[in-house]
């Protein structure tokens, strides 16, 4: 139950995207197709889930023990940027297209907020192995489904007669703001 | 020394051996082969990835070009060199690039355009601004701002504003990207082959009464370089526009544009090329 809760939390209420305004750049960025948006939650999740791991290892095998938690960020970035270059040698190796179509925002996984935030996060909250594990894939979960919604609407978007000022990055602003809105609808779930 | 001290370095150096070792050993399993001639294009393009070949950057580019999607002169940064270079590494036989320049199609500086009355501008002198807030000082809605935007767009630094507040290009230097085309709010920036030597400097679409009120030095619309130019000018609203292909230098009046409008790039050059070609031109 308190995983499920946990779950639902990351996902839906506290959602990374819309609710702790983490990971905006991507959310941005590549929301333009559904198909993108889709890999793009699928990379992002994997690095959470990657991240929420091997950050609660390094957590509570060696920064508590030794009092090292003023390592907490600089060591977290590390992981980050190790798992996302990984990351990113597998989808050259796997999808030439999907590497192409992600594009400049595959390498900038590595400064998401989202995940240096769901490391430091699930630090805070002291979080035992399963709860980080749920936590990361319930963020991923809600980033996807944040970016996969917004890429719906942006497709619809592009057939819309949007007055000309608004046209682009304006109404995605707009368009992201109400989204955060609904959202918040959520909020008495938990 | 402090024990802390000592654990964390550890810490994070052995961190950083961890996941060095491990990247090294998934780069060794996961690595893609593509194809050597592409390291090879990539390393002997500018690599300022301006963009102006029209791909995402200078490696786009360099995919592009190796698998015949793109033309091997497509990079016009690079000029003749890269052409010949790309040649030879993809066996082919290289094909003429001719240099592009930016020209700036305005003589309107602070001397001789008209300043708006009852009005002074006092906002930051960035064009885009300008242009927002009732379009800067000038009278001329058509005119550089002499806010230097293309000064800052330029990677190569090839445009400097001159003491007459208009932006200079340094043939030299320029690389006929189009960055400064793209920021300035005017269009009064154009790319041309380098050999074109005729422009009108003036953008503006006024009437010839207004024409002469904005700037002395604008074209009023008078047309009469278009009238006996065999259609290679023709006049679109109150602006003569050149059609290269067509243009017979003799037959254009030069002399006759009363604001020196249409001219020579390089008065002194053109005259002398016209020279060897035995070519009459009335120039003033």
């Amino acid at each position: 139950m308190e995983l499920l809760i946990i779950f639902i939390s990351a996902a839906l209420v506290n959602n990374f995207v819309l609710s702790y305004f983490l990971g905006i750049c991507p959310f941005i960025g590549v929301s333009n197709k559904t198909s993108s948006a889709i890999s793009m939650g699928m990379a992002t999740t994997f690095v959470l889930v990657l991240t929420a791991i091997v950050s609660w290892l390094l957590y509570n095998l060696i920064l508590v023990p030794y009092h090292l938690d003023f390592l907490q960020i600089p060591s977290f970035i590390l992981v980050i940027a190790a798992l996302v270059q990984f990351v990113e040698m597998v989808i050259k190796k796997v999808s030439q297209p999907l590497y192409r179509a992600l594009g400049i925002f595959l390498p900038l996984i590595t400064t998401n907020c989202a995940i240096l935030g769901l490391a430091l996060l699930a630090a805070m909250r002291e979080y035992d192995f399963l709860e980080s594990v749920i936590f990361g894939v319930g963020a991923g979960a809600g980033f996807t489904l944040a970016l996969v919604i917004m890429a719906g609407i942006r497709e619809e978007l592009d057939l819309a007669d949007v007055p000309k000022p608004f046209q682009g990055a304006p109404i995605t602003l707009i368009v992201a703001g109400i989204l955060a809105l609904a959202f918040m609808g959520f909020a008495g779930m938990i | 020394m402090d024990i802390t001290l000592i654990i964390a370095i550890a810490t994070m150096g052995g961190l950083g051996f961890i996941f060095a070792g491990a990247l090294a050993i998934a780069d060794k399993k996961l690595r893609v082969e593509e194809n050597p001639k592409i390291a090879e294009v990539n390393d002997i393009l500018p690599n300022a990835n301006c963009g102006a070949c029209g791909n995402a950057g200078c490696y786009d580019f360099a995919v592009k070009v190796v698998d015949g999607e793109a033309k091997i002169n497509g990079c016009p940064v690079g000029g003749q060199d890269v052409v010949d270079e790309i040649a030879r590494i993809l066996g082919m036989e290289s094909s003429a690039s001719v240099k592009l320049l930016a020209r700036v199609l305005c003589n309107g500086g602070n001397i001789e355009s008209t300043r708006k009355a009852n009005a002074e501008y006092n906002g930051p002198m960035s064009c885009s601004v300008q242009t927002i807030v009732a379009g800067g000082d000038k009278m001329c809605l058509y005119g550089c701002l002499g806010g230097g935007e293309c000064v800052d767009a330029c990677q190569f630094g090839a445009i400097f504003m001159n003491e007459n507040g208009l932006p200079t290009i340094v043939e030299e230097l320029c690389t006929g990207c189009g960055q400064c085309v793209e920021a300035c709010p005017r269009g009064i920036i154009e790319i041309h082959p380098e050999d074109r030597e005729l422009f009108v400097f003036c953008k503006n679409h006024d009437d010839p009464k207004r024409s002469k009120e904005v700037c002395k030095v604008a074209c009023i619309g008078c047309g009469i370089c278009a009238r006996k130019s065999d259609g290679s000018i023709v006049m679109k609203e109150f602006l003569p526009e050149i059609d290269y292909s067509k243009l017979d230098l003799s037959k254009i009046p030069l002399d006759k544009c009363s604001t020196n409008a249409i001219r020579f790039v390089h008065p002194e050059k053109a005259a002398e090329l016209l020279k060897e070609e035995n070519i009459e031109v009335k120039v003033n």
